[in-house]
């Protein structure tokens, strides 16, 4: 049994039919063919799935498409503006912020959502916001960095 | 080969590096942060894909006496089911003791028995589970030292017929699978002429890689024949060439396979050789025409792919009073799981270098590499070393404090320094391990007592040193294609795998010292074995300096052969041509400068209107022709099985809470002697993530077994790898630089060394701190409280 949804996914909308067991992740990734949500776990440990979902960040593969019908979805794809990188995304270049990339975009997520509440993040709280998405490979001191750069960057 | 340099250029390059030694931002980086790089599961691959679901053995010892597909067949889009009659080969790398499906004997649980492709993965879950499979169980074994004797169940009656590698010595109707023994001296001269001898056991458990991206292939064999595979891997051409020679029945050959191989989402060796890989392409055949995808969970990440083998090690060490090493004893019963294909070359690297960094006269290794019926072990990142090092280190810091004295000092004392003898009779490279001593101890101010505030906490600091060489076949080799675009940019291609460790942009600088062109007009291509050259794996923290040598070559033939046209143009001795600037120019003729995209593909006009030239294409080879496996099977002696060693060390300074065990790092320091740092924030970057993968083996992780060999923690949840809440206060990292002589530019690998001292700095720190030994890792809170407790009772 079919359901008819409509989803806004960067900006454009989407109308799609779906099953009613559909996962949120895998319509983003294989109907819209936004592929920068990847498939970490399957079960909400890992992050790397992150979108934003009404500016929230969620981990798309605990939802089912059916939840996101009249919901605006912004996967890594639609946080550039004019198809300029952000500052934070710049950020992440200059300070090797990733190494297999696996994980950056679920990280560029919740790190853009962090600094969009709050521009002034204490070390801890940047730690405290990534503390859902794993990364194997950084050790995580290159990402806390480049945000807190990004914050300071936003604030001068 | 050898690379020749002209004279001039070794100055020039002593003198000024354009490139190397900077750090320019990484060429992948663009795509990685904006979501434009692709990994294997990311293609979209039409409406004939199909899904491939495993049938996995609930026993970790049993004989299959009957399989019955019916059920699952009948299951609405179902394609094919398929068991171990469909595909009765053997695999392997190093010993072809693996099997594509299970043959008559699951011998872990999760072993692969039967497979089911469907159209969608639904159909394929649902009738996977509706395979039924008659079992004979048969008793497990678990603990290598019990599988080692004659008492135990043979796991593999037919050692004795598998293919190997040279250097491989299996012990027929036992469990042992390979047994490396290195005998330098008389060690038990040693003892008795030392004034201190202390032997102890030491026990590792078994751990996982953990790449956020899981194991993925897509597979199709197409309708003219050809087998092409989308694989995340770390060992393209390596897949290739194993799965030819598995599939060679089915009149598969090396050029109707391709396999190619984009970003690939972290491996730490993992994704090395050849696992999940060959059922795919075993199930590609039984679809003719259909692409299948075979995505592992990451649960069967955990149990079904190549695992970090368990190690139980009996260490004796004898010394004089006055520091000095006169012996070492080491005894390593490895617990390599149902197939070694790959981990019996783990065993076989410790087994040459488990005495350490230290100058040792008198050495006795045995490294057994024991079948278990727990999940093939196999590669990650530190290679034996990491495994070997917890007990090494540890015991090395418990000689020092019995002999009264300080352990760096100990280890200053001893430390291997380069034309020592190694353990199978070589000499030692260049090493800057005592310049690594020396700065690790300052930057943690050893020998300065910490405090707390708190009067529950209890500050100790460890030191532990590490040391690695690749371990690689003799003739383990890359190479490299490099061709010029109409710009004067250029691509190269290479069979490397940028892992995340920034392979393509190390690379790109070392392309871009020799021809004057800058990283980012370089573009270097992911391997594709139709396309790209050979490489043998990204492994062993080679490609730096071994493929780096292949991209050298590449680069210098291209800039003979842009010297050798302009100097039939324009008369110039090639000796006198330089390339600065995207341009040659002329050590005789100081206004002389010709842009490359001026003739790099359109040639040099002459005067009669007629060219000269043509596209500029350079290629380079590299293999390690110094190298030979071949020793003593008694004692090692005689070979040369190792290139050379990267050396460093770490130190850590740990506040502990009496009360719980917790442990919080306020400081740690690792350096890391990479010869030369072609990209220095690279290297950095690989000592604070392999550090921290590190303290995540001592502080957070082990994999925990069932009575039954079923793996308990095979997720995120309750397998704990760090977050970003679970790192140092504070890392540093120091960079020191002994030159390699025949690495690009002086560099040698160190992206796996940097993990390896992690774990016995930790226990070295807890002793410090609160006077108790642990042996066994992890090092947890839990563990620390517990011994604590114990203390006090």
């Amino acid at each position: 049994m079919k359901l008819p949804i409509t989803m806004t996914v960067n900006g454009e909308t989407w109308p799609l039919d779906v099953e009613p067991n559909d996962v949120l992740l895998d319509v983003i990734r294989t109907r819209v063919g936004a592929k920068g949500a990847k498939i970490g776990c399957e079960r909400g440990d890992c992050g790397t799935c992150t979108v934003l979902f009404d500016g929230r960040s969620i981990r798309s593969c605990l939802m089912l498409a059916v939840e996101a019908d009249g919901h605006e979805i912004i996967t890594v794809e639609g946080i550039p503006e004019n198809g300029v990188l952000s500052n934070l995304q710049d950020l992440f270049i200059s300070h090797n912020s990733f190494q297999c990339g696996f994980c950056a975009p679920g990280i560029v997520l919740g790190a853009h959502e962090l600094l969009r509440d709050n521009p002034n993040p204490s070390r801890h709280d940047v730690q405290h916001a990534l503390a859902g998405n794993l990364c194997r490979c950084t050790g995580y001191e290159p990402i806390i960095d480049a945000v807190l750069a990004a914050a300071e960057e936003a604030r001068s | 080969m050898t690379i020749t340099r002209r004279p001039f250029e070794t100055d020039a390059a002593a003198e000024e590096l354009a490139f190397v030694g900077k750090s320019p931002a990484r060429i992948d980086g663009l795509e990685k942060v904006s979501g434009a790089a692709r990994y294997v599961d990311d293609f979209d691959f039409g409406p004939d894909l199909l899904f491939a679901e495993i049938v996995e053995s609930p026993h970790a010892h049993a004989l299959i006496k009957r399989i019955d597909t019916a059920k699952a067949e009948a299951v609405p889009g179902v394609v094919k089911v398929v068991t171990g009659a469909d595909f009765p080969f053997g695999f392997g790398l190093y010993m072809k003791d693996r099997y594509v499906f299970a043959q008559h004997r699951v011998r872990f649980v999760g072993e692969q028995v039967a497979a089911v492709v469907a159209r969608d993965e639904g159909a394929a879950k649902r009738a996977a589970k509706l395979v039924e499979v008659e079992y004979e169980v048969l008793k497990p074994v678990f603990d290598p030292v019990f599988a080692a004797t004659d008492d135990a169940p043979l796991l593999h009656p037919d050692l004795a017929d598998y293919p190997h590698v040279p250097w491989f010595f299996p012990h027929e109707g036992t469990n042992i699978a390979h047994w490396r023994k290195t005998r330098k001296g008389d060690v038990e001269e040693g003892f008795a002429e030392a004034d201190l001898v202390l032997e102890d056991t030491y026990e590792v458990p078994r751990y996982a890689h953990c790449a956020i991206e899981p194991h993925v292939v897509v597979s199709l064999y197409d309708r003219a024949g050809r087998l092409t595979m989308w694989s995340a891997s770390q060992s393209p051409y390596t897949q290739r060439h194993v799965i030819a020679e598995a599939l060679a029945p089915l009149g598969l050959t090396h050029q109707q396979i391709r396999v190619i191989t984009p970003y690939v989402g972290g491996g730490f060796g993992g994704k090395a050789g050849v696992s999940m890989e060959i059922m795919g392409a075993a199930l590609a055949t039984a679809v003719q025409g259909h692409p299948v995808k075979l995505r592992f969970s990451r649960e069967q990440e955990f149990y079904n792919t190549y695992q970090r083998q368990g190690l139980k090690a009996r260490i004796k060490v004898g010394v004089k009073s006055d520091g000095t090493i006169l012996a070492v004893e080491h005894t390593m019963h490895w617990d390599a799981g149902a197939y070694v294909e790959y981990g019996a070359n783990v065993v076989n690297a410790a087994g040459l270098s488990a005495s350490g960094p230290y100058r040792v006269p008198n050495i006795k290794i045995d490294a057994l590499c024991v079948y278990t019926n727990l999940p093939p072990g196999g590669p990650y990142r530190g290679f034996g070393y990491s495994e070997f090092n917890f007990g090494l280190e540890s015991h090395m810091d418990r000689i020092a404090r019995r002999l009264g004295m300080d352990p760096v000092a100990f280890r200053r004392k001893n430390a291997i320094v380069e034309g020592d003898t190694l353990a199978y009779g070589e000499k030692m490279n260049p090493s800057g391990l005592l310049e690594c001593i020396d700065k690790v101890a300052a930057a943690i101010d050893w020998g300065t007592k910490e405090t707390s505030d708190d009067r529950h906490k209890v500050v100790g600091k460890g030191f532990a040193l590490m040391w690695k060489a690749p371990a690689m076949p003799p003739n383990a080799s890359s190479s490299s294609f490099l061709k010029f675009n109409e710009d004067g940019s250029i691509n190269v291609t290479v069979s490397g795998m940028e892992l995340g460790q920034g392979y393509l942009t190390v690379m790109a600088q070392i392309v871009a010292e020799v021809l004057s062109v800058p990283p980012e007009k370089i573009r270097i291509e992911t391997p594709d074995t139709d396309r790209n050259p050979y490489e043998w794996q990204t492994v062993a923290s080679h490609v730096t300096w071994g493929c780096g040598q292949a991209v050298e070559a590449a680069a210098i033939e291209a800039r003979e052969k842009i010297f050798e046209v302009v100097h039939r143009v324009h008369g110039f001795e090639e000796d006198s041509l330089f390339l600065r600037n995207e341009a040659v120019h002329c050590a005789t003729d100081p206004d002389f400068e010709l842009p490359l995209r001026d003739f790099v593909i359109a040639g040099l006009e002459t005067d009669d209107g007629s060219y000269r030239g043509g596209p500029i294409v350079g290629s380079g080879m590299f293999m390690p022709e110094f190298t030979s496996a071949r020793s003593d099977p008694e004692t090692s002696q005689g070979g040369h099985p190792n290139v050379h060693y990267t050396v460093g060390a770490a130190g850590v300074v740990l506040e502990i809470d009496r009360q719980t065990g917790k442990m919080h790092i306020r400081k740690t320091a690792l350096a890391v002697d990479a010869g030369k740092a072609i990209n220095p924030d690279l290297v950095i970057g690989q000592i604070v993530g392999g550090l921290v993968q590190g303290l995540a083996t001592v502080l957070y992780e082990d994999m925990r077994w069932g009575e039954d060999g079923r793996l308990l923690n095979p997720t995120f949840t309750d397998y704990k790898i760090p977050t970003s809440l679970d790192i140092p206060e504070e890392i540093v990292a120091i960079i020191v630089e002994v030159p390699q002589p025949d690495g690009p530019f002086g560099a040698r690998g160190v992206g796996e060394h940097t993990m390896i001292p992690a774990a016995p700095m930790i226990a070295n720190a807890v002793e410090d701190a609160l006077g108790i030994r642990i042996t066994s890792m992890p090092v947890t809170a839990e563990k620390v409280a517990l011994s604590l407790w114990e203390g006090e009772a």
